[in-house]
């Protein structure tokens, strides 16, 4: 067996694929954030709760509808969709023109009901969710073996993600996206309907987290936990690919994970907090982030 | 003037607590084009902006066609057919030209093609994939002007055209004014260059700390010479 | 975020006879612990100084702190480590807590002052998450379990703290002390260049001001305070555990001072009793806590923004206006 400084080639290799996993999960995350950051000018905290709920929905269908894992990967997200939908129709719209500190604290205590609710009635431990039949099994790549719904996991996300870039770049829908968050009022002075372009961009958002709820379920298991500690650490990967760009949000995220997952094998100890280390110096160094635009 | 096509009158308007218009009149007939004059901080771009909706707090009557425009949404009066200049520009970073250009959706029909707008202003077809703010001030300007002529709007509310650009770009603006003119276009320009609008108003309006102080068609013009530089100030 | 930015007594149209109030306040203060138990009022004290110093930074400097629970818990750390394994005075730990969430301020502040708004509330948030991670596994926290058994000992060799009152007066003058320092400090220059600055930061760069530095006092000072508060409640309720120190801390203290009233004095104080009330009155039902705390939270941003205390200085304005004649 090989080994690349001093560790075991497959345990190396095993790390980075993990951290790549997780990578992807930041990037979905912190992705949708920044869309919905962007336009509405608000912190989503609830971002972590519409993940969860994501995952919910999966693991509802399945087990009370019969509705297995690829419709699910559909349905979840629109249903997540529509709530978040609703909420910023009676909720977040009321709070446009005040302090975008109100956005937060408003979407903090949306995910706090939401956690609490899910905690009150599955407990606390992760309910569990099977991978669907096409993806099960592995594939030996000779320098590891390769679980094949982690590659899809991997696979999809770097898909969605490049889905959604593409939408904001180069689509009407996306044009209208990026002159309203310049302008918002221009916008609308030119006939574009912008409240509802916010309503959809809020439920596009959720539904964006809720997708990665669904991706995450067969790995992760179902639990009302799972969404807030992991929104934590998108605020920092956020933090230090900055604000400005979609593209910067999904690169910080793949990087930061596989660091993350790198540490973990060369100092385990200090893999838990590396994310934040980092956001630290990048706050040292280049405050507005590596790829922000507002200082 | 009841046979007017955008009927503004007794407009208040207030930004917060303050009182910014004070009972403006304003009455405007189809393919007319009229300018309305005044110093800085007179209130014209105020008054452009409570016209459009951008500014909420109104009260008094604004009539398009017939249609009160007041309680409307702000992108239901320009869907109304309502074009907006505004004095920034406007033109967004994050899009390119050609994409600032197609912006604005289709509100009625009869509007410019693409074709068409490329040939009144070749430099923006040459420049259709640069980043919008990498044009220069008077290219901006007339970017901004090109897009609301795409999407049909009859009625163009233009601030300051003109404002901090060199002369030969000010005459080629004139031009695409007299142009739209002759389409039939109804234009509102709101101007502080009295001698570069002569060239192309039917009327003048002066306003002065929220009021509407005159009005006059363009011939009398000269013999309102001493009020016009009382009120401008130049 | 709205604030009152002028003493009550200097506040327009607002007649209140602070002084009568104050003092029939402290009656009651000191009268409590013959109505209500002790140790629930010492819980208020203690978060009612918390949610003052973390309103300190929200409501006069208009930084929202969202991992303050790190100075606290911290705090509470420190001093229960002292006391329990170094044998201090309990005075000595609460101060040595007070300083260690101090220095725990200015690192944090630092950091995460170099950014405004929203992203110093994401900073703060990720800090005070790393420095869970970190209680979590250095040894003298003792990691899931906490610093049990902290003892209340003899208060400058003097006073036994294992008898309720006086453990209740103490904590009674430790509250009263920084909450006079949260006012004394609100109300000096230093507290005027603060609301200068959330005014308008750019004025006052303009005016020579080194802003960064000024935010950077304001946020060690209140870090130190909450620190005042979680040594204190190490030494109440004697343990110091990781709930101290975790971000739903954090969210309880920007509860209590949201529905209190932010940029009030006295809302903080009014918002801690409510939420701990609440709390205690919950206790002993399975009624799920969080819910409840999302939906006050909810509530209080849609339309209730003033808080309670803010709503009611509003009402008395109010009143004073109608009274004049127009």
């Amino acid at each position: 067996m090989s080994t690349i400084f001093g560790i075991p080639a497959p345990a190396l290799y095993g790390q980075i694929l993990i951290g790549l996993i997780n990578g992807s999960f930041y990037a979905l995350l912190s992705l949708g954030l920044a869309v919905i950051f962007g336009l509405l000018r608000v912190i989503n905290f609830a971002h972590g709760a519409q993940y969860m709920l994501g995952a919910f929905a999966a693991y509802g269908l399945l087990n009370y509808a019969g509705i297995g894992y690829w419709p699910s990967l559909v349905l979840a997200p629109l249903i997540v969709g529509a709530v978040a939908i609703i909420i910023e129709r009676t909720m977040l719209s009321r709070l446009y023109g005040l302090d975008p500190l109100y956005g937060l604290l408003l979407t903090f205590g949306l995910a706090l009901i939401f956690e609490g609710v899910f905690r009150y009635w599955f407990g606390t431990s992760g309910k569990p969710y099977a991978p669907p039949p096409q993806l099960t099994g592995a594939f030996n790549l000779g320098f590891m073996f390769l679980p094949i719904y982690r590659g899809w996991v991997v696979v999809a996300s770097l898909v969605i993600c490049l889905g959604t870039w593409l939408l904001i770049e180069k689509t009407r829908l996306g044009a209208y996206l990026r002159a309203a968050t310049e302008n918002a009022t221009l916008v609308q002075a030119f006939g574009v309907n912008v409240p509802r372009l916010l309503t959809l961009t809020y439920g596009l958002g959720a539904a964006l987290a809720a997708l990665a709820g669904v991706l995450a379920a067969p790995i992760y298991q179902v639990s009302p936990l799972m969404g807030t500690n992991l929104i934590i650490i998108v605020f920092a990967v956020v933090v230090v690919g900055g604000m400005g760009s979609i593209l910067g949000a999904i690169v910080t995220g793949y990087v930061l994970g596989i660091l993350e997952g790198l540490t973990k094998v060369f100092y385990p100890e200090a893999s838990s907090i590396v994310i934040f280390v980092v956001m630290a110096l990048v706050l040292l160094v280049r405050p507005a982030g590596l790829f922000g635009r507002e200082a | 003037m009841s046979d007017a096509l955008l009927d503004i009158r007794a407009l208040n308007a207030w930004y917060g607590e303050s009182h910014v218009l004070h009972g403006v009149d304003l009455h405007i007939r189809e393919g007319e084009t009229v300018t309305l004059l005044g110093r800085n901080g007179a209130g014209k771009t105020t008054t452009l902006r409570a016209i459009m909706g951008i500014l909420r707090r109104r009260e008094g009557t604004i009539r398009l066609r017939g249609q009160d425009l007041l309680a409307m949404p702000l992108h239901k009066v320009a869907q109304a057919g309502l074009g907006y200049v505004p004095e920034e520009r406007g033109i967004f970073a994050s899009l390119s030209v050609e994409e600032n250009l197609t912006l604005p959706p289709k509100v009625a029909e009869g509007g410019m093609s693409i074709e068409e707008i490329y040939r009144l202003f070749p430099n923006l077809h040459e420049r259709r994939h640069s980043q919008g703010t990498k044009l220069s001030g008077g290219e901006q300007q007339m970017l901004a002007i090109a897009r609301v002529l795409r999407t049909g709007a009859r009625v163009i509310l233009l601030d300051e055209p003109t404002e901090g650009l060199a002369p030969v770009i000010v005459q080629r603006i004139g031009d695409v004014l007299v142009a739209l003119k002759k389409r039939g276009l109804t234009i509102l320009l709101v101007e502080q260059n009295f001698r570069f609008a002569r060239k192309v108003a039917d009327r003048f309006y002066l306003m002065e700390d929220g009021r509407m102080v005159n009005s006059f068609p363009a011939q009398e013009l000269d013999a309102h010479m001493e009020e016009l530089t009382s009120v401008l100030g130049v | 975020m709205t604030v009152q930015s002028q003493p009550l007594q200097k506040q327009e149209g607002i007649q209140i006879p602070i002084k009568a109030l104050a003092a029939l306040a402290l009656v009651g203060l000191l009268a409590a612990p013959f109505a209500v138990y002790p140790v629930l009022l010492m819980s208020v004290l203690c978060f009612a100084l918390f949610a003052c110093a973390f309103n300190l930074l929200i409501g006069y400097v208009g930084l929202l702190s969202f991992g303050h629970a790190t100075f606290f818990g911290g705090a509470a750390y420190f001093t229960a480590h002292a006391v329990k394994v170094w044998g201090w005075d309990p005075l000595a730990g609460i101060l040595l807590g007070a300083l260690g969430a101090a220095a725990l301020g200015l690192v944090v502040g630092f950091l995460a002052i170099r950014r405004q708004g929203i992203y110093f509330a994401m900073i703060t948030l990720a800090l005070g998450q790393m420095f869970a991670f970190i209680c979590l596994q250095v040894p003298f926290t003792h990691g899931e379990d906490g610093i049990q058994g902290v003892p209340r000992g003899r208060l400058l060799g003097l006073i036994d703290l294992n008898e309720p009152l006086a453990m209740y007066y103490v904590t009674l003058a430790i509250f009263l002390f920084g909450y006079f320092a949260v006012w004394r400090i609100v109300n000096s220059p230093f507290g005027n260049i603060l609301k200068a600055i959330r005014e308008n930061e750019r004025r006052a760069i303009s005016l020579g001001y080194r802003v960064d530095r000024y935010k950077l006092g304001a946020f060690v000072m209140s870090a130190a305070l909450a620190g005042l508060a979680g040594g204190t409640k190490a030494i109440v309720f004697q343990f110091a555990t990781l709930t101290d120190v975790q971000w739903q801390m954090s969210g309880e203290v920007i509860l209590m001072t949201l529905l209190g009233g932010i940029g009030t004095l006295i809302g903080p104080v009014v918002g801690a009793a409510f939420v701990i009330a609440l709390q205690n009155y919950l206790a002993s039902s399975d009624f799920p806590v969080t819910v409840l705390i999302g939906v006050i939270f909810v509530v209080c941003v849609l339309v209730f923004r003033r808080g309670i205390a803010g709503e009611v200085l509003e009402f008395l304005r109010q009143k004073k206006n109608r009274s004049l004649p127009s």
